[in-house]
């Protein structure tokens, strides 16, 4: 893994090429729709400005992550729709079935809640139901995550319902290196795939290589290392965790640190692994508790390396609450590095 | 118009194929040999076939519930749907699909569809990717009065205008979803009309005339393979059995079914077109029964005895990689 993820991650490079997540998954997008022309992309503003009397390419997506392939590919290829999200995943869904390679973008990944049917009714079920001879290479695109102030219906991590899901793969990447890599992979793959990006994340930047490169699902990244504990993280928590694990550090407490970079299919192998040597594991999650990833992955551990445990498992997760508006609550719900320090700390019982 | 003894023929075979597969299942699935939820579509077969006729292998359909006929009717193999609705590792979907769930992709048959209103989003992308790919494709949806109701059907004909796909929406009118009117359940009850306000031409024709259907599908067709964009039809048809096999329908009128099976039946009214044209020898309408009923009856003995899926086979075809 170890050695891997060195190939992978050239951050220490004499000459990076810094680029944003935003920025990592335009330039994955642009290069698989230059390689391969059955390739598109539909959605609400995914260009913007059809049918309006200003600029073209208004928009590029409401957070600028198309931004530049209409004008490069055409709007036969970058598709702005109406605002009808069934309609739109459905469209995606059928596309795929009969010869392209669609990537849907689903503004918010609240409104998952408009077009589920279409998401784990159709599309996940179809190489089931059709006795395996259906391919649905399909991407749904998504934001997720709190931290911008957009109160109930624009901030929720749901995550865990989709993974729940047979037939859908579920991949939510924390840095820009891995959100290329992996996009590029979905992209290629043959099952539907839901891309999560949290919004709080495309900002940041670290070194992107230029030439095309695919990362395979179900290999995690251990982001820090140390047998100490393991602190699972998934997306916006990575960094977190991160900064919590280099804080530690410094006190001779070393922590692996584990972003599964995709939750359907999860490397449980390398966290398991990761809770032998500690036989300590902390899980955090922006998602809620209940029937969660968090929960999710307790249960694995439990059953598979009971042994190994020395504390119980501690998981860093959001209330069982929707997503407040107030920034003073808001920033009370999303896990903070304080609660995941404190949280690794029980565990190691300081 | 005048038609030719083999299109009669083949068009005969096809409905007849699908009266007597629907017939049969009533039969097997009260003998316990079809597990599950059937629904019937004897009644309405004039409107399968009447447009898969003009439809290729490479041109899509999408469908209902209520999907035997059009299975049929887009060329699925009759005795691996007979296999598929016993539950049969035989059958067109290896028995993981079932009656709402048949599909074969290699016929242009993308699947029916147990949600109402799941099918026409994506008969879109069918006809997105006919689009993009610059096949010539055409993309068909059937669905139901009730699925005309559901919103997911109402933005996929908007879609469909903005992005001027090549989409022939089929509004199959058989007077119920399920056990409610659609003279009720239809808030304006006119399904084409309303279709028609989202900017796109829609007509209501007899659906229990195939060629009625037939030539109004074979214009609005050609329309779109075109480039017009989509259409709606709205095929006035009846639905001469419950909702699912087993439904006591006492929602229905006194003497209804009898009269729709006496004056409304689509296989009687295309015997007696072609007899009173001259276009085709009575004798050869016979001989298509008697060949379809051999067909149905060794259907149901090779499904009968074909095997079940291995246990082995429930957690396979789930991804194609995972």
């Amino acid at each position: 893994m170890n050695n891997e993820l060195a190939q992978e991650r050239p951050m220490e490079q004499s000459t990076p090429r810094n680029k944003t997540i935003r920025e990592a998954i335009n330039e994955a997008l642009y290069q698989e729709m230059e390689r391969d022309s059955t390739v598109i992309v539909l959605g609400e503003e995914v260009s913007g400005g059809a049918g309006c009397d200003g600029v073209d390419d208004a928009y590029g997506g409401v957070f600028g992550v198309t931004k530049g392939l209409m004008p490069r590919f055409g709007r036969e290829r970058v598709i702005d729709t109406p605002i009808s999200e069934s309609a739109i995943i459905g469209a995606a869904a059928g596309a795929a079935n009969s010869g392209l390679r669609p990537v849907a973008e689903l503004m918010f990944f609240d409104f998952i809640g408009v077009c589920f049917d279409q998401i784990f009714n159709q599309a996940a079920k179809f190489r089931y139901m059709f006795g395996g001879k259906a391919k649905t290479p399909m991407v749904i695109r998504a934001t997720v995550g709190a931290g911008m102030r957009a109160g109930g219906q624009h901030s929720n991590m749901l995550h865990p319902v989709v993974v729940h899901m047979p037939g859908l793969k579920v991949v939510m990447p924390s840095n820009a290196y891995d959100a290329k890599g992996l996009m590029i992979t979905a992209i290629r793959d043959d099952d539907p795939v839901i891309f999560l990006e949290h919004k709080l994340l495309y900002e940041t930047s670290c070194h992107v290589p230029e030439e095309s490169y695919a990362i395979p699902f179900g290999e995690a990244a251990f982001t820090r290392e140390g047998s100490d504990a393991t602190v699972v993280a998934i997306s916006a928590m990575v960094p977190k965790a991160n900064a919590v694990a280099d804080k530690l550090r410094k006190e001779g407490i070393y922590i692996d640190v584990i972003d599964p970079r995709t939750v359907s299919p999860i490397d449980s192998e390398s966290i398991l692994e990761s809770v032998e040597l500690s036989g300590r594991l902390v899980i955090v999650d922006e998602a809620h508790e209940r029937c969660s990833l968090a929960a999710d992955i307790s249960s694995i551990v439990a059953e598979q390396a009971f042994s190994s445990l020395r504390a119980p498992v501690r998981k860093v997760t959001a209330p069982h609450t929707p997503v407040p508006f107030a920034p003073s609550l808001e920033d009370a719900y999303i896990p903070s590095e304080a609660r995941i320090e404190q949280a690794i700390r029980d565990t190691l019982g300081a | 118009m005048s038609y030719s003894a083999d299109f009669l023929a083949r068009a005969y075979t096809t409905m007849k194929t699908i009266r007597l597969f629907e017939e049969r299942a009533i039969v097997e699935f009260e003998k316990g040999n079809i597990p599950g939820f059937v629904h019937t579509s004897d009644g309405q077969e004039a409107v399968a076939v009447g447009i898969c006729m003009h439809l290729s292998d490479s041109d899509v359909i999408g469908s209902t519930h209520r999907g035997h006929g059009h299975s049929l009717a887009k060329g699925c193999d009759v005795l691996g749907m007979m296999q598929e609705i016993m539950g049969k590792a035989t059958g067109l979907c290896k028995g993981k699909g079932g009656s709402m769930h048949i599909a074969d992709f290699s016929k242009g048959m993308l699947g029916a569809n147990a949600i109402v209103g799941g099918g026409p989003p994506l008969c879109n992308g069918a006809a997105l990717s006919a689009k993009t790919l610059k096949t010539g494709n055409v993309a068909v949806s059937f669905s139901g009065d009730g699925s005309s109701n559901q919103g997911t059907v109402m933005e996929a004909l908007n879609l469909a205008v903005v992005l001027q796909l090549p989409h022939l929406f089929i509004f199959e009118n058989n007077g119920y979803g399920e056990g409610t009117g659609a003279d009720y359940a239809v808030g304006s009850h006119d399904i084409a009309g309303r279709a028609a306000g989202f900017g796109l031409p829609a007509e209501k024709i007899d659906g229990t005339d195939f060629f009625a259907v037939h030539e109004a599908s074979g214009a609005a067709l050609k329309r779109i393979r075109d480039g017009a964009g989509p259409a709606v039809i709205e095929a006035d048809t009846v639905r001469f059995d419950g909702h699912f096999i087993g439904d006591p329908q006492l929602y229905r009128g006194e003497g209804e079914i009898d009269r729709l099976r006496r004056d409304k039946d689509c296989l009687i009214r295309f015997r007696e077109r072609v007899l009173a044209e001259s276009w085709i020898d009575k004798d050869v309408l016979d001989g298509i029964d008697a060949d379809v009923e051999a067909l149905i009856e060794r259907a149901v003995q090779e499904g009968l005895a074909a095997p079940e899926p291995d246990v082995s086979e429930l957690t396979t075809d789930v991804y194609c990689s995972y």
